[in-house]
């Protein structure tokens, strides 16, 4: 197949309906993104008047201080951590190779792919202080009182580290596979033992690929949610204390504190843009990836990766064995004296039980779909085009990527609970469309930076033939992109879809009753003591997620 | 200018083509003035060239000469700054390339790589609606063209690099185009494959009796392809016509030395045929008869124009032979002349050892060395 790009110049064709498309494209995606955002700002500065008093007030008091810093070390800490178990991980499983590797290396990393909620209740039920471990502690040991307490930032932080070593895991992985075996046996050559053969050269190569882990990681802790929402107590991070600020009426504060995450979270896209420019200029380098080395006593390690395995699946295991557990039945004993489906029986046959499940499926659809024409008109027009364009449609469509969900979450209730057409904003608050936007304007970089990705790929020769044969602008759109770009689109489409689904940061704070997402039953079930159906919820959402990345998993593999 | 009447100004030779009358009197593509800037880059320059029907012209120059441009130009998928393009008389410059029935064989080929060979074949037959029934009798009947009969249900993938050069020509040719437009259709293969597809896609465009442009920078391709060759260099065509005509009689310096061997020494013209070289000699030479006597020039001498001697003679220019590159009943030396410079000389293998002395002169049984001004050029 040939890929390759085969004239420098990709000219436009001609036609300039595309300059006008552009246009409202980018004007569309301008409200949806920058204006919410711009209007969270005018907020803080003291709406309808002018003044820092906001700000200043954020400056002085300890606690947003506090909150600020513990994002901060709690996201770098996060990526030591992360680093200390991916990289070793990914080395393993890249370089060596033992029975079972395939299998196990897909296992471990499935957490990338659950819902952040699913994985911090399957803790809580395994490690918790009224956990498997804990009871288990408690009735070996006869004492009353729980051993420990899963809480604060030491809590937050095992389960950042527990979903989160993917990155570096799978970044490493696939640097590993691209480093060119050339390097490392020139090194050799030169007489370099293995340290200094890792130390001098292979870690160095390596640069790009764990900067890109690290800023990924650092990125996606700062937007971290669930796990302080849960465990954090008083301990508060800048997420759960922009909430908590809103849900305590203080709306300005939340507003400044809203912005100073946005504006650290914009710092941290900018140095993340700046690694992958490096990581281009490394990724020419191509050849044979290095050669797997055969591990003596290859059983041991097989055992004990499957050991492993096993223990970063078990608090998945632990949810769906307290999904089996029926209301009111396990008190004090180690394990759970009675299961039966009573739990799923409720949720999937009762119609209040069922309705979070039809809302997420019906908000995560609609809002993938939306997502999905809006990525491919964006990445179409901007690069099909030579067009004006694709500056601002291409940053647009990236920046939710780069803002905490919690920042946009509240900046669309800013924004949609006015009533000023004139001023493009609606009520939507409240109603069944604010959620679904939501998710749309979370999912634009998934569906969009695929289809940008994907259609940079296919060689604009491919249209040019479409054209040179006589076939018109919408035949070579459905019958030669649409059909080469599937692949992109599907593996942007299912990430958007898990997304969506298992959303809870955007959910807690635009949901309603009525639109309530699994996520935010979950949170409720927990509350009323109903643990056997927030975790019939979760493997539910686990299940989904997992199936939509088995399927999309295996079509890629198919092409 | 008139459309139909085109002004070949890049042709600056004295000898057209094979067929003069059929390209003056029936041209059929015309390019006429093309113009392209990219940015500040000035890519094609006042490109003027008409094609007569069934004819194939080669467009030949170094990478960057603006070749391919020309040919997208011709396609459609580029917007000339200024000039048209007329197929039949008439104008297409306006035409989107879906409409101007062009067909394109890719440098490398841009056959969809998700459907089978059938598939893209019948691709331009089904952009136009053509029946089920036909389309499927049109893609056999192309695919049997390319001698590849049956190959309708195989993947790209499957198939190798020099079929899937062939497929890419029966696709262009399924949906029966007026011109058949071809960029580095060859550059694709390995030169073991090259020379033999090189025959069939003669072959198959000179039975299908198409007008053909077709780019590459491969003189020996361009020679045994086209029935013309132009010659681009720096977006300016610097001339066009048979092989024979760029190789005996380049229009310029840069058609002399980009077209076979050359070696260049500076010199002076004086006028009757002859130019007395800087190191001294005299030596006859033609293309300087409108330059005036005096002026500065650069020889332009063939390998074969030039002979080794062992002894000294008033028009041969001494030096040391620096290298032998033997070839069967002959050997092309290179000699490093004493008063600075080098050229290449042919002759019988044992005309000369290396570092041995040699006297360079003019072959008389040879082509006689051509003058260009350097002022000109």
């Amino acid at each position: 197949m040939r890929w390759r790009k085969s004239h420098p110049h990709p000219d436009p064709l001609p036609g300039g309906e595309g300059v006008i498309a552009g246009a409202l494209l980018t004007l569309l995606l301008a409200w949806l993104v920058c204006y919410p955002l711009l209007l969270t700002l005018r907020e803080a500065l003291g709406a309808p008047g002018w003044s820092l008093r906001h700000f200043a007030e954020f400056f002085h008091r300890p606690d947003e201080w506090q909150a600020l810093w513990a994002s901060l070390w709690i996201s770098l800490a996060t990526v030591l951590l992360s680093a200390a178990i991916g990289i070793p991980l990914a080395f393993l499983f890249e370089r060596t190779d033992f029975p079972g590797r395939r299998v196990l290396g897909t296992l471990i990393a499935l957490p990338v792919v659950l819902p952040p909620l699913v994985g911090v209740v399957a803790f809580l039920f395994l490690y918790g202080e009224s956990g498997f471990l804990a009871r288990a502690v408690r009735f070996f040991s006869g004492s009353k009182e729980p051993p420990w307490r899963l809480a604060g930032a030491g809590a937050i932080l095992l389960v950042h580290a527990y979903s989160m070593y993917v990155y570096f895991y799978l970044f490493t992985r696939a640097g590993i596979a691209r480093l060119d075996s050339v390097y490392l046996e020139a090194a050799a050559a030169l007489g370099a033992g293995r340290a200094r053969i890792l130390f001098r050269v292979a870690l160095p190569l390596l640069r790009p690929a764990l900067l890109g882990a690290a800023m990924l990681t650092f990125m996606t802790s700062l937007s971290s949610f669930s796990a302080p929402y849960l465990f954090g107590g008083t301990f508060r991070v800048m997420t759960t204390q922009i909430v908590f600020s809103r849900l305590n009426g203080d709306n300005e504060m939340a507003m400044v504190e809203t912005t100073t995450l946005a504006a650290l979270a914009i710092l941290g896209l900018f140095l993340l843009q700046r690694t992958e420019k490096r990581r281009s200029v490394a990724g020419t380098i191509r050849g044979a990836p290095p050669a797997r080395r055969q591990l003596r006593g290859g059983g041991l390690v097989a055992v004990l990766g499957w050991l492993l395995a096993v223990f970063l699946l078990l608090p998945h295991a632990t949810l769906l064995l307290v999904s089996f557990v029926p209301p009111g039945t396990w008190t004090v004993e180690a394990l759970p004296p009675v299961l039966s489906l009573s739990n799923w029986a409720a949720v999937l046959s009762q119609t209040e039980r069922l309705r979070p499940i039809v809302n997420s499926l019906w908000m995560a659809v609609s809002s993938t779909a939306l997502a999905l024409l809006i990525g491919f008109l964006a990445a179409w027009l901007a690069l099909r085009r030579k067009s004006f364009w694709r500056g601002p449609l291409e940053t647009l469509i990236a920046v939710p990527w780069a803002l905490p969900g919690t920042v946009f979450a509240v900046a669309l209730a800013a924004t949609f609970s006015k009533n000023a057409p004139w001023a493009g904003r609606f009520v939507l608050v409240g109603t069944a469309a604010i959620l679904p936007l939501g998710y749309l304007v979370r999912n634009l970089p998934l569906t969009g930076r695929a289809a940008f990705a994907g259609l940079r790929q296919i060689d604009p020769a491919l249209d040019e033939a479409g054209a040179s044969l006589g076939a018109g602008k919408w035949r070579r759109v459905t019958r030669v992109t649409l059909p080469l770009l599937r692949p992109a689109l599907v593996a942007g489409a299912s990430l958007a879809f898990i997304t969506a689904l298992g959303d809870f940061v955007v959910s807690i704070v635009l949901y309603t009753f009525d639109t309530r997402p699994i996520a935010i039953e979950i949170l409720s079930s927990l509350r009323m003591q109903e643990v056997g159906a927030a975790a019939a919820y979760g493997v539910l959402l686990a299940v989904l997620s997992g199936a939509v990345f088995l399927i999309w998993g295996r079509r890629e593999q198919a092409l | 200018m008139k459309a139909g009447q085109p002004d070949e100004r890049g042709d600056r030779s004295s000898v057209s083509t094979h067929n003069p009358q059929l390209i003056a009197h029936n041209p059929f593509l015309i390019l006429d003035h093309l113009d392209k800037h990219f940015g500040g880059l000035h890519v094609t320059r006042d490109v003027s060239l008409s094609v007569a029907k069934s004819e194939i012209v080669a467009l030949l120059g170094p990478s960057g000469s603006g070749k391919t441009t020309v040919l997208r130009l011709v396609a459609g998928f580029e917007t000339p700054d200024s000039g048209s393009v007329l197929v039949e008389g008439e104008n297409v410059t306006g035409l989107p390339p879906e409409k101007r029935r062009f067909g394109m064989v890719f440098q490398h080929y841009a056959l969809f790589p998700h459907m089978t060979v059938g598939e893209n074949v019948a691709f331009g037959l089904e952009a136009q609606k053509t029946a089920r029934e036909e389309v499927r009798r049109r893609v056999a009947e192309s695919l049997a063209a390319v001698d590849l009969d049956g190959f309708e249900g195989r993947r790209i993938a499957e198939i190798s690099g020099g079929q899937q050069q062939r497929v890419a020509l029966a696709r262009a040719l399924a949906p029966r185009p007026r011109v058949l437009l071809l960029d580095e259709p060859l550059s694709n293969l390995d030169p073991t494959l090259r020379e033999r597809t090189r025959r069939e896609l003669k072959r198959i465009i000179r039975r299908v009796g198409i007008t053909t442009l077709f780019v590459t920078h491969e003189q020996e391709e361009a020679f045994d392809l086209g029935d013309r060759v132009a010659v681009l260099n720096g977006g300016r065509l610097e001339q066009v016509g048979p092989p024979e005509a760029l190789y005996e009689e380049p229009a310029t310096r840069f058609v002399a030395t980009f077209i076979g061997r050359a070696s260049v020494i500076e010199g002076a013209w004086i006028g009757g045929r002859e130019v007395r070289l800087a190191a001294g000699p005299v030596w006859r030479a033609s293309g300087g008869e409108d330059l005036a006597e005096g002026t500065a020039v650069d020889v332009v001498v063939r390998p074969e124009g030039l002979k080794l001697m062992n002894a000294p003679s008033p028009a041969s220019l001494p030096g040391e032979v620096a290298g032998r590159r033997y070839a069967g009943r002959v050997a092309l030396f290179d000699v490093s002349l004493d008063g600075g410079g080098a050229v290449e000389v042919l002759g019988s293998p044992d005309a000369g050892r290396s570092e041995q002395r040699v006297f360079v002169a003019l072959d008389p049984a040879g082509p006689l060395p051509r003058v260009y001004s350097k002022e000109k050029n």
